[in-house]
């Protein structure tokens, strides 16, 4: 049989291991206790959590006049969060799903866990909306069914419907693929661990999985088809997004470039936060056999380029601006870039275009601590690109009576608190309870050589 | 109907394949193998057919496409039409968004229930390990008796040629292989 990698490739796992090792390796963190920094880690995102329970638990019960906006300034912080975590979750797909198309093996390293977060990050988006309605209990209210009051059918023509259908289609297509991705390796842990709950639950949770080779046949075109699926999916679903504003009638919103420019802005601050989990979770879980330089490098070239585009993307809202000849257009990119929220505006154009240039530089990209801060200044550059959208768009409309100032409230900040901690506790969870990096994909995709001198017997020599 | 089986486990998936491939080409059966992932070229060495599961896949996805169209057409414009920003009750640009999501919804539920459903993959099901490795690092292939020509000790030679570490031979009860 012929070598499926090139050996002229650097190997995608490193320490040669064995298959037996793989599996070792990657159920270790969740075999053992938990460790110290495991704990503090936990302790600082569960109380950032009750931090933002408080909050909402405070905003719902009082109301939405608990919240900075005004009559001028109608969407803030909420809505600033709801697209950021959105966008933090396309990063996942994107390596789940379009990686796995273009046949990219590395992303095996990073996929589960990119996943993973995939699903906590739309959790946390799906939050946001919620909270505004005002009233959530009554968020069926957004699905059509048949109700005594006509029956009154929601609005499909409505983007605000259907990011309802986008989000919630996400949130499930994701929760799906991650979980088929996992049946294998639950079978895995089911048959590695001792008789008990963990090796009961495993069993249920791997539906009988007994590796046949029928089963793995039909198997890898369901995850095929996924991916297929999810492609399509995860740029539909921020070019939705970015629909919210772009067919408002708003100067700042109102562009075609919005779809394109959200869905590379969504992957680009994904990236960034799966750089950010993957570096720390490979030291503190020793998975840096696993999750190589090598990886950490071209996650960090996809960044860079992503990061170019999307630096791009605000050249040309510039330049559209000065060709429409479009007074009150003109006015807002004057005003977003020299106006009184020109700091957020400035503080976005550093971390998410200036800075990533340094990526340039093989000795950057492979000096690990150095990309980890690159990636939290795109986090926090990407965090105020939104900022910058809403708020700029509308502090300043096309009344100067009407501007206003927008600052948030502390219940605001508390709760973009509470979903940092919502985010981090269950990424904390799932790295306790599920193997981190995809076992059988990893030893499907790095073709470890074989162990104890056995040499292959070739086709012609056995014939 | 009683058939007898014969195991043989291997440690690398090259040997598994290019056993899988001499003894297909041998003319015997194949029962099945079983290996701790997806070894990439064991369906085509097997001989398996293309999986259907892509039809089911289309036709879940054409059917929550065009149910959805239907279902905004008939809400805007039949049940209870409403005018909004003077657009037309049944305008079909707007309701192309929520029906792809629907289009991906459906194919991907539908294509994952049908692979549980032809792999008889459920929740509460015994899962029937045939090596304690094989969701580590083995790979097991089972062969089958065909016709009187099934004779072990020509096979088991033929699979130590591809470094089978050991091969046992089996009665097939009620299709279950132990």
């Amino acid at each position: 049989m012929s070598e499926q990698t090139s050996p002229l490739r650097p190997p995608l796992v490193t320490g040669d291991k064995t298959l037996g090792d793989v599996t070792r390796d990657i159920t270790a963190p969740m075999a053992g206790k938990p460790t110290g920094l495991w704990w503090a880690a936990f302790a600082i995102s569960s109380t950032a959590l009750l931090i933002g329970v408080a909050a909402v638990w405070y905003q719902i019960a009082t109301g939405i006049g608990t919240w900075g906006l005004n009559r001028t300034v109608g969407w803030g912080f909420d809505i600033t969060n709801f697209v950021f975590w959105v966008g933090i979750g396309h990063a996942g797909t994107l390596i789940s799903a379009v990686l796995f198309l273009f046949r990219q093996k590395w992303r095996t390293a990073v996929n589960r866990s990119a996943e993973a977060m995939t699903l906590f990050a739309v959790m946390c988006a799906g939050l946001f909306p919620l909270i505004h309605m005002g009233r959530p209990w009554l968020c069926y209210w957004m699905m059509p069914y048949p109700n005594t009051r006509g029956s009154l059918w929601v609005n499909f023509k409505s983007p605000l419907l259907w990011d309802v259908f986008a989000i919630s289609t996400y949130l499930l297509i994701s929760a799906v693929f991650w979980y088929v991705g996992l049946i294998p390796d639950l079978a895995t842990i089911r048959d590695r661990s001792e008789p008990g709950w963990k090796r009961r639950i495993s069993a249920i949770l791997s539906l009988g999985w007994d590796g046949s080779a029928r089963t793995w046949h039909r198997y890898e075109t369901v995850y095929l088809l996924l991916a297929g699926l999810a492609t399509p999916l995860v740029f539909s679903v921020h070019t939705i997004v970015s629909m919210d504003f772009a067919t408002a009638v708003i100067p700042g919103w109102h562009t075609t470039i919005f779809p394109p420019y959200f869905v590379a802005g969504a992957i680009f601050s994904g990236l960034a936060m799966v750089l950010t989990l993957m570096l720390i979770a490979r030291k503190v879980m020793h998975l840096e056999d696993y999750v190589t330089p090598k990886h950490i490098e071209r996650m960090s070239q996809l960044m860079l380029s992503m990061g170019c585009i999307v630096g791009l993307a605000y050249g040309t809202e510039f330049f559209m601006a000065a060709y429409s000849g479009n007074p009150y257009e003109q006015f807002v990119f004057k005003n977003r870039a020299f106006g009184p929220l020109s700091w957020a505006y400035w503080t976005m154009v550093s971390c998410n275009v200036l800075i990533p240039q340094l990526l340039w530089f093989k000795k950057v990209r492979t000096t690990l601590p150095l990309v980890f801060v690159i990636a939290i200044l795109v986090n926090v550059g990407m965090w105020f690109e939104r900022f910058v959208i809403i708020v700029t768009s509308l502090h300043r409309d096309f009344l100067p009576s009407s501007w206003a100032h927008y600052i948030p409230t502390s219940i605001e900040i508390a709760t973009l608190i509470g979903s940092f901690g919502l985010f981090f506790t269950c990424f904390l969870l799932f790295c306790r309870v599920a193997p981190a990096i995809a076992i059988a994909e990893v030893k499907g995709a790095a073709h470890l050589p074989r162990r104890g001198g056995a040499t292959a017997v070739s086709e012609e020599q056995a014939a | 109907m009683s058939n007898r089986l014969l195991l043989a486990t291997f440690e690398h998936e090259d040997d598994l394949l290019a056993a899988t491939t001499a003894v297909r080409k041998k003319g015997l059966h194949i029962v099945d193998a079983f290996t701790p992932y997806a070894v990439h070229g064991l369906d085509r060495a097997m001989g398996l057919r293309q999986s259907r599961l892509t039809w089911v896949c289309f036709i879940c996805g054409i059917t929550g496409a065009l149910g959805m169209l239907w279902f905004e057409h008939w809400t805007a414009s039949v049940s209870w039409p409403i005018d909004v920003g003077g657009k037309p009750w049944n305008s079909l640009p707007s309701d192309v968004p929520v029906a792809f999501e629907a289009a991906v919804l459906l194919g991907g539920f539908g294509s994952v229930f049908a692979l549980f459903g032809v792999s008889r993959l459920y929740p509460g099901k015994r899962a029937h390990v045939i090596r304690p490795r094989i969701t580590d690092d083995q790979f097991v292939l089972v062969i089958g008796e065909t016709d009187a020509a099934f004779e072990v000790s020509v096979i088991e030679r033929l699979l130590r040629d591809y470094n089978a570490v050991e091969t046992e031979e089996q009665i097939d009860e009620g299709g279950r292989i132990r």
